[in-house]
């Protein structure tokens, strides 16, 4: 018998902890592929944020360092100025990335720090158990804005993409989603890019991925998906806002 | 070779160089911008690298990420900045991560005065971190010692995969003095890492398990296990192969001065004041604040020394390590100036000759 | 020189305050005596007031900063007033005429009046030069070093194009005369 999907070599041999129904898995096994495919799985080193994916270097067979919270992009610039041709990339979630890493993020892009970003929006903090993001959605409960989030006391959800995309040096910038199976195949690509970008050299590299977390927004899988499609893609529009032309 | 005259912060930023540290984060802050100004202009001559960070937390995550990779690194800032790299020092400890840290200080709380201080004592040396952690903290008194304890605390940051401060203060920053800075070594090339440190992050290249640099476990057993197991007994050791002290004029004397850094050097010339009136008084000077010398308290006079005393700029921070080394057998008293103002000699002398008149 | 000297310079910043001690300093090190220059830094506006102080010794240097001076260069007049306390009795005091209209009280002291500048300008071309002028009366007095030293001093300090100011400034240091 022939086989038509195995597990692959870059994930480690283990069981994660996310929840049914998580984002994180397909994240971490797409990223994970993309650098098996590319050959690239022993050079790459990564770096996690602080959330859910903290311990992600349970599962991702590549060198893997925990930052403080919110610090991924600077702890990964010096790794990457350390290992120049290493492939170096942060993985991070929304609280980490867009809140208290806000000043990271954008001097890293800012720099042209030649790593990868990807950046898991889900919409919530999933693990101090799903308080408000700066990305939650007007009108989304969290058990820190148990009556939705208002526009009054928190303004609008922060669309990084395009914040990030503002900066000349984050040369390539695309958002995608996993919430079908068309689209986890385009946020495959996406990842792809981002390493060619790094590995040519070309600046800084960000692919923001719009992810589920039922657990917290208190949906069945399922129905998780498709709020992603409803009302997170609405808000936050799919596509390239920024990509070079050697990677087109 | 050559005797220069250098600042201080520039023979700092030189001896690292010299130590072989090649890769330099920070953020401006008075009174240590020349630290960051001289690694700008250096480094790149020697193939380095300098990034002025966004931050202290930026800079001290750029320290994170440079030594997991391997690599000698160094930051420096000032008490307030300090403060803020806590988080990323901490996360240095726990991980094992050795790099150097040049402390300047200046006075506090908040954002305090420019001039110098040493009330960052506490902060360094019982730590602002969170969970159990230390680090190895120097206290040089003067420019040269200084070049030569840090071009030492990059051999000591690897061998005991720690954080290592070296703690000055702004008057030790911005004096200039004649000083020798050590010969160039070789530094380790980013091929040699994976063989001399096989811990740090490289890329597995296919040929070993994963590299994980991590402090958080979902079963906390294992973190008691690497405080346990892997921290503890170093700090053990650190505790009975690091300290290092000088002491002088301790026979006979009457009181005998605790002082560091820059206060050292006006508590001498304190002492060579009193002794021209007949007051003899000695000196112990801690050169690592962690740890503490206390085997040096064992040398005091017991037949003539009537009191310890801290002096230092702070309320006092140090005299509680005085204490615990003490463990009682000497009363203790403490002169001290915070705020950014400094003792002077003559101020040290007739403060003394009140306390011990106290005594009588 | 000998035995140990501590020397205290003010003025307002530009008026090469630090570059005097500095210079100072390097004559101490060619001379291969122990040497502390130490400046005052703050948050000091450009042109406010500047100031360092050396300490030059035989022997070892405690304390880098002194509550007393053997000799004091007051390059105007707010310093002056100031700093003229600091100096011991028997003190050299050198003062920079063109910057300080009232004259020092202490009369236990030796003054020396110092027109840097003007000497600079008239005798020099180059008002550039006035701190130069100035430590050179400084060391016409006390002998802090010498002659051969200061042009060592101007040799490793004015290098590359800088090089053809050290015969200006070796003339600076005899400008001056009591």
């Amino acid at each position: 018998m022939k086989p038509v999907f195995e597990y692959t070599q870059g994930m480690r041999d283990k069981e994660t902890h996310y929840c049914p129904g998580c984002s994180h898995g397909v994240a971490h096994r797409l990223i994970m592929e993309v650098l098996v495919e590319r050959g690239e799985l022993g050079k790459a080193i990564g770096v996690s944020p602080v959330g859910c994916s903290i311990t992600a270097h349970q599962y991702l067979n590549v060198d893997m360092i925990e930052s403080p919270h919110g610090r991924a992009p600077a702890v990964a610039a010096g790794i990457k100025r350390v290992h120049p041709k290493a492939q170096v990339f942060t993985y991070q979630g929304d609280g980490d990335l867009a809140s208290i890493g806000g000043n990271e993020i954008l001097h890293s892009a800012e720099r042209g720090e030649k790593i990868c970003t990807f950046f898991i929006n889900n919409a919530i903090y999933g693990m101090t158990g799903g308080q408000m993001a700066p990305t939650t959605l007007i009108g989304q409960k969290a058990t820190t804005c148990p009556y939705g989030r208002d526009l009054d006391n928190y303004g609008l959800p922060m669309k990084m993409a395009e914040i990030v995309s503002c900066m000349d040096l984050a040369v390539y910038v695309e958002r995608v989603a996993l919430n079908t199976p068309a689209n986890i195949r385009k946020a495959k690509q996406a990842i792809n890019r981002a390493f060619e970008v790094q590995k040519l050299g070309l600046g800084y590299a960000f692919v923001e991925i719009l992810s589920a977390c039922p657990t917290n927004w208190g949906l069945q899988p399922a129905k998780a998906m498709e709020w992603v499609t409803r009302n997170m893609i609405p808000y936050f529009p799919l596509g390239q806002l920024c990509c070079p032309e050697e990677v087109k | 070779m050559e005797k220069k005259l250098m600042k201080g912060n520039e023979a700092f930023a030189a001896a690292a160089i010299s130590a072989g540290c090649r890769y330099y984060f920070g953020y401006p802050i008075t009174p240590q911008n020349e630290v960051p100004e001289y690694m700008s202009r250096e480094l790149r001559n020697v193939g380095g690298h300098f990034i002025q960070a966004e931050s202290e937390l930026a800079s001290i995550s750029f320290i994170y990420g440079a030594a997991a990779a391997g690599a000698r690194c160094m930051t420096s800032s000032s008490s307030i900045g300090i403060a803020l790299m806590q988080e990323g020092l901490g996360s240095c400890v726990v991980c094992e991560l050795p790099c150097v840290i040049i402390n300047v200080m200046r006075a506090g709380p908040g954002i305090g005065a420019i001039q110098p201080a040493q009330a960052d004592y506490t902060q360094v040396v019982k730590s602002g971190m969170n969970g159990d952690a230390h680090c190895i903290v120097y206290a040089p008194t003067s420019i040269q010692e200084a070049v030569n304890m840090i071009y030492h605390a990059f051999d000591v940051a690897d061998e005991y995969r720690n954080p290592v401060i070296i703690c000055v203060d702004g008057m030790i920053g911005q004096m200039m003095e004649p000083v020798i800075i050590p010969e160039s070594r070789a530094v380790i090339e980013e091929k040699d890492i994976e063989k001399t440190k096989p811990w740090a992050l490289c890329g597995h290249r296919n040929r070993r398990d994963r590299n994980k640099i991590n402090s958080v476990f979902l079963n906390q057993y294992e973190l008691e296990d690497r405080i346990m197991n892997r921290l503890l007994p170093k700090f053990e050791k650190a505790k009975k192969e690091l300290p290092e002290w000088e002491s002088r004029n301790l026979e006979g004397a009457e009181a005998v001065f605790v002082a560091y850094g820059s206060t050292a050097r006006i508590a001498i010339e304190a002492m060579e004041l009193l002794e021209k009136e007949g007051i003899k008084v000695g000196i112990i000077r801690p050169k690592t604040l962690w740890p503490f010398p206390d085997a040096a308290f064992d040398e005091i006079d017991s037949k003539t020394t009537k009191v310890v005393i801290s002096v230092e700029l702070s309320l006092g921070q140090m005299l509680e390590d005085i204490r615990l080394a003490l463990e009682g057998r000497y009363p203790t008293a403490l002169i001290n100036r915070v705020g950014g103002i400094l003792l002077s000699p003559v101020e040290v002398a007739e403060r003394t000759k009140a306390v011990l008149g106290g005594m009588k | 020189m000998s035995g140990k000297k501590a020397i205290f310079i003010a003025g307002f910043g530009g008026q090469g305050v630090l570059l005097i001690g500095q210079m100072l300093s390097y004559a101490a090190l060619f001379d291969d005596k122990e040497v502390t220059w130490m400046p005052a830094y703050g948050p000091e506006m450009r042109g406010g007031t500047a100031n360092c102080t050396v300490v030059i010794s035989d022997t070892a240097i405690s304390s880098p900063l002194v509550t007393e001076c053997d000799v004091l260069i007051a390059m105007n007049g707010a310093s002056l007033a100031k700093f003229e306390d600091m100096l011991v009795p028997g003190g050299e005091l050198f003062v920079n005429t063109g910057l300080c209209p009232e004259p020092p009280k202490r009369k236990d002291i030796n003054i020396h009046y110092v027109d840097c500048t003007n000497i600079a300008e008239e005798k020099l071309g180059n008002t550039k030069v006035a701190n130069m002028v100035m430590l050179g009366a400084v060391n016409q007095i006390t002998k802090i070093t010498t002659l051969e030293t200061m042009f060592k001093v101007f040799e490793y300090t004015l290098k590359g194009p800088k090089a053809k100011l050290i015969p200006l400034n070796m003339r600076a240091m005899e400008a001056w005369s009591e």
